[in-house]
């Protein structure tokens, strides 16, 4: 037992080392390109440019009302999509015939790319953060609705024939077993949903709009300055990254009782 | 309750599933009736879809059945009672995301216990079946014997008169079965319970039952009813004395011409198959 826990660690570890020196051989291959083989500083600055831009940033705290917007529409927008793929999931789950209707047709729709809409969204919603808030809840709506039909679908029928036995009511049964047997499948859409309107929000605001971090990557590039554009992104990636870990670490934690 | 006053009362009950005409159309029960004495454990045996199981849900009120009635005590059974009749199933009717000691609380929530008595009769509950050092464990953690063993409990701690189970050790090996078949007849020694039991095994109904009621093969009706006339708790001793296999013997030439009638009817009169275990 734990010799295999023991042979599990070191093959982690080894893992770990292969993606850590990944990394590291991107930056040293970013070095040389930018400070030995004379790479337009205009295609790609250099690292050492970029790590002082990303510094100043910062220390100036210019990133705080971008952050603040791009952040609250993601908020909003799951606070959205969230509650209406709960509620609607939940619904159409408890009928077999709307299951049979609705699930192909949220699947069909799931497949479009439907950030080829964002013209209209922004038509509708104008090109402040109402349009990116719209766009991010309507593509998280999917992932959420279909994960929740998925999971009170799947209950075992003999949960319930066992909580009937013992005469539960129908709150209990919803509080008791249908939602804790969902939980597992219910909290992976969440997380999906989670991450492609952060994924739809960034690229939304790159697209056309008047504000928030895409918005301050896209216009700094286009006034070439390509160093703090670069920190931009460093600084994006660096936020995308953690706020993935946080909902992942929810999951794992919502999921854990079995 | 005195032994002979009558538990569960079985009158012309009959079940079909589907319509006459369709393809799933199955007549599954045919004028069933059947007496369950207080205090008694009545086996309910026969050949593969018989309609023992279904008689078992029509009993405890989770299948209404097409025509008859069934009583408990003075009421007529209308829908599950909690208060009555509890289920062990075949098995994972745990549910899974729950602790042991949880599972067995949540059926007293289900069934309406106040919260200060639910913690001590859980622990009861588990000492009776030998699991008490098990409480914190999830039912994936536990072996299919150990399983079994807390779904028994869940149902103990319920407090009911009337167990119903639904061949609560099919899915065991055999034993794993003997041992919780000679934990059942103690416990049986020890608490009257009225239990009717379903089961496909012949060993098992002779060492567990007070009376087995023999179905036909489908559309299932009460061929025959044998009483055994041994007192609980049985010992393994009983399983190897005369008297025990004249009644399997008794029961086997029973159910043989059913299962052979069963057998037919699934594969057109070919030979081969499921094989019928004496």
């Amino acid at each position: 037992m734990s010799k295999n826990s023991d042979a599990a660690a070191r093959e982690r570890l080894v893992a770990r080392a292969a993606q850590g020196s990944f990394l590291a051989g991107l930056v040293v291959l970013w070095y040389l390109a930018t400070n030995a083989w004379d790479v337009s500083p205009l295609l790609l600055p250099k690292p050492q440019a970029v790590m002082r831009e990303l510094g100043s940033v910062l220390r100036s705290g210019e990133f705080v009302g971008d952050l603040r917007i791009t952040l609250g529409e993601l908020g909003a927008a799951f606070a959205i999509s969230a509650t209406g793929g709960l509620v609607l999931g939940y619904c159409v789950s408890q009928s077999r015939y709307w299951t049979r209707v609705l699930e192909p047709l949220l699947s069909a729709v799931y497949a479009i790319p439907i950030i080829l809409f964002l013209p209209l969204y922004v038509l509708f919603f104008g090109l402040g953060p109402a349009s990116k808030i719209a766009l991010g809840a309507t593509i998280s709506f999917f992932p959420i609705a279909l994960s929740t039909v998925a999971g009170f679908a799947s209950v075992e029928p003999i949960y319930v024939t066992a909580a009937r036995s013992m005469g539960c009511s129908s709150y209990q049964l919803f509080r008791w077993v249908l939602l804790p047997a969902a939980l597992p499948v219910i909290l992976t859409g969440l997380r999906m949903g989670f991450t492609v309107a952060l994924l739809a929000i960034l690229g939304s605001e790159t697209i056309s709009s008047v504000a928030g971090l895409g918005h301050r990557i896209v216009s700094l590039g286009e006034n070439m300055h390509m160093a703090r554009m670069f920190a931009y992104i460093l600084f994006v990636v660096a936020i995308a990254v953690s706020l993935n870990a946080v909902v992942s670490a929810l999951e794992l934690r919502g999921r854990r009782t079995y | 309750m005195d032994a002979d006053q009558v538990a569960i009362r079985v009158r012309g009950v009959s079940h079909e599933f589907g319509r006459p005409g369709e393809p799933h159309y199955v007549r599954a029960l045919q004028e069933t009736s059947l007496e369950v004495v207080g205090g008694e454990l009545l086996c309910l045996i026969g050949p593969s879809g018989c309609g023992k199981s279904t008689l078992l849900n029509v009993m405890g009120g989770l299948l209404a059945p097409t025509a008859g009635t069934v009583e408990v005590g003075a009421l007529s059974v209308r829908g599950p009672m909690p208060q009555e009749i509890a289920y062990v199933f075949q098995e994972n009717a745990l549910f899974p995301w729950s602790t042991v000691v949880d599972n067995i609380k949540v059926g007293m929530v289900f069934q309406g216990v106040p919260a200060r008595e639910r913690e001590a009769r859980a622990r009861k509950a588990l000492q009776n079946v030998s699991l008490a050092d098990f409480a914190e464990h999830y039912p994936g953690q536990l072996s299919g014997g150990m399983r079994q063993r807390a779904a028994l409990a869940r149902a103990l701690a319920l407090d009911t008169g009337i167990l119903l189970m639904d061949e609560p050790f099919g899915a065991l090996d055999e034993q794993t079965r003997m041992i919780l078949g000679e934990d059942l007849s103690a416990l049986l020694a020890s608490e009257r319970k009225t239990i009717v039991f379903v089961t496909h095994s012949l060993g098992e109904a002779v060492f567990l039952a007070d009376r087995i009621a023999v179905f036909s093969a489908r559309p299932g009706t009460i061929k025959a009813t044998i009483a055994i006339g041994e007192p609980h708790p049985r010992r393994p001793a009983f399983m190897t004395s005369a008297k025990f296999h004249r009644l399997r013997d008794e029961l086997y030439s029973l159910l043989h011409d059913e299962m052979r009638k069963t057998l037919s009817a699934m594969q057109g009169g070919a030979g081969g198959g499921e094989e019928a275990r004496p």
